[in-house]
């Protein structure tokens, strides 16, 4: 674990020397702004909701940009071989990564706690929503983080991660919500459709925390980095 | 230290490394000499475990590179071919990193990276961007970084490639201040380097170890009994005088010049005096006699060529 903090710890450092970073941070803001600025007007409920429910949209774009470089620069500059000559295993290395995207992540929401400091000042903030809307977006982030990353560990070039995972963050995350809204869809493909992300992270948004919802997240997560550790092993099989 | 058995790696029908066998002993420092493509590269990833081999094994300072890689890595500093490094963090930064990956107490970090800094002259440069450093310092980064656990077992692939000729010194200098210590198997194919550094080497070509010795033993192995001698005479005359000489295996006029012929002269012994007193004898004036030294250029491309020529024919015969 020492070895993966180590890693986290560069990752996160490292994000703060690139402008990348810092645009997607500024993008991320910028929109969140926009979003929040529309429902902050008077008569409007005191809840963050709509704003969550853009994120996960928003997100979609962002955390690709964030993931893309994770593997793929050590591919490319040929870090990856001093990194896997030092005594440290696969696992570390993916578990270090993953953390350190998330770590900026979390830098990423911070500022959004503003909005809850405003909406404090100008009402009576219900706190259970925002706390599961936070739990819930640092979930989809989790998932989001993972998939980016499996993305970067299969190439080379930050470009190609990058369109790869935002292409299936949309397929999952998007489309089915446009999807849901098809009076026609057929049954089988409504029930597909209620099991992908946007459908479970509505109930976050709405203040449920739904055990079940925490477990996809998790567990899917999981097992994309369980995937992304293999695709480190592979090297050794060709 | 270091045991290479039968190690083989293929790229699907493409053989890079060949059944190579070699050792190193404790304390050598170690030339892996060889052209582009030879498979120099390639060895040195098996060994410090970053490529699996195809087949054979090896062990490193006596653990196996495949069951023990742990171990393994743990022993052993590796420079990577065209040094790696994250050019977004600082000299010491990096270094840090590093040690912490290999998990170094706070106290330890602090006293390795304070002397491989001064080891490798990087003193100056440690709170700069690694990406704003010259490609020489960058070398050196890398390293400081292979010297920062004081590893038993070192392997450096070209660790002087990109440097000015007074940095190839320095390294140079840094890496025999090594031996005895330290076990180092460096690549190069920079032919003075391997003469200055290494106390022995392994030419290997076409994946397979196609001589090793002393750096004299490989200049001397082959040129042992080539003689030029400069005889006055006609070309005829000369070369049945030296003919005549027991022992000499062959003889060839290289050379005539205003009745001066030059004259190479192959034989298993020392035959100068032989041959000086028969020419002489004859009534041939000798001016020159001197024993051909073969640089270690010239063995290199000697060796390496017999290696491709070989290579070419069995794949006509296939």
């Amino acid at each position: 674990m020492t070895i993966a903090l180590a890693i986290a710890r560069r990752e996160i450092a490292s994000y703060f020397y690139s402008p990348v970073a810092y645009v997607a941070l500024a993008l991320f803001l910028l929109a969140c702004g926009y979003f929040f600025w529309g429902d902050f007007r008077p008569g409007a409920p005191v809840a963050m909701r709509s704003l969550f429910d853009q994120m996960v949209w928003l997100l979609v774009f962002i955390v690709p940009v964030l993931s893309m470089g994770l593997l793929a620069s050590e591919w490319d500059r040929g870090t990856i071989e001093s990194m896997m000559t030092a005594p440290v295993t696969e696992s570390e290395v993916v578990v270090g990564k993953f953390l350190g995207a998330m770590g900026f992540f979390v830098v990423l929401l911070l500022p959004t706690l503003a909005y809850v400091a405003m909406l404090a000042i100008f009402g009576r903030v219900e706190l259970g929503p925002l706390v599961s809307g936070y739990l819930g977006i640092v979930l989809v982030g989790m998932l989001y983080v993972s998939i980016g990353l499996f993305c970067s560990s299969l190439t080379r070039l930050q470009v190609i991660a990058a369109v790869s995972s935002a292409a299936v963050l949309a397929l999952i995350t998007i489309v089915p919500a446009f999807a849901a809204r098809q009076a026609l869809l057929p049954d089988f493909w409504r029930t597909v459709v209620r099991q992908l992300v946007f459908q479970r992270y509505s109930d976050f948004s709405r203040g449920v925390i739904d055990l079940g919802h925490v477990t996809f997240f998790l567990a899917t997560s999981a097992v994309i980095l369980f995937l992304t550790v293999k695709v480190l092993e592979s090297r050794r099989w060709k | 230290m270091i045991e290479v058995h039968q190690l083989t790696k293929r790229y699907g029908p493409f053989v890079a490394v060949d059944g190579l066998s070699f050792s190193v002993a404790a304390g050598e420092i170690i030339g892996f000499l060889g052209p582009n493509g030879a498979g120099k590269s390639t060895t040195m990833k098996m060994l410090s475990c970053y490529l699996p081999a195809t087949s054979g094994g090896a062990s490193v300072a006596g653990f196996d590179i495949f069951h023990q890689s742990h171990a393994v890595r743990s022993q052993l500093g590796y420079l990577p071919e065209n040094c790696p490094l994250y050019p977004e963090m600082k000299v010491t930064e990096y270094l840090d990193f590093r040690g912490r990956l290999r998990r170094m107490s706070r106290a330890e970090r602090r006293s390795r990276i304070a002397t491989v800094l001064d080891k490798c002259w990087l003193a100056s440069v440690s709170g700069r961007l690694i990406g704003h450093l010259s490609k020489g310092f960058r070398q050196r980064v890398g390293l400081a970084d292979a010297l920062l656990h004081d590893p038993k077992v070192l392997i450096l692939d070209e660790p002087t490639v990109g440097l000015d000729p007074t940095q190839i010194r320095e390294t140079r200098k840094l890496i025999t201040d090594l031996a005895g210590k330290h076990t180092v198997m460096l690549s190069t194919h920079i032919l003075p380097e391997v003469e200055a550094v290494c106390s022995r080497l392994i030419v290997i070509a076409g994946g397979r170890v196609v001589a090793q010795g002393t750096p004299a033993e490989l200049r001397d192995g082959r040129s042992a009994g080539r003689l030029l001698a400069e005889i006055k005479g006609t070309p005829d005359a000369v070369l049945a005088a030296v003919r005549a000489v027991p022992g000499v295996t062959s003889a060839a006029a290289t050379h005539d010049h205003a009745g001066w012929v030059t004259v190479a002269i192959s034989a298993p012994a020392d035959l100068r005096e032989t041959i000086i007193r028969s020419t002489l004898a004859a009534g041939l004036p000798l001016r020159e006699m001197r024993s051909e030294k073969q640089t270690l250029e010239e063995f290199f491309v000697s060796v390496t060529a017999q290696q491709a020529v070989a290579r070419d024919s069995v794949g006509g015969a296939a």
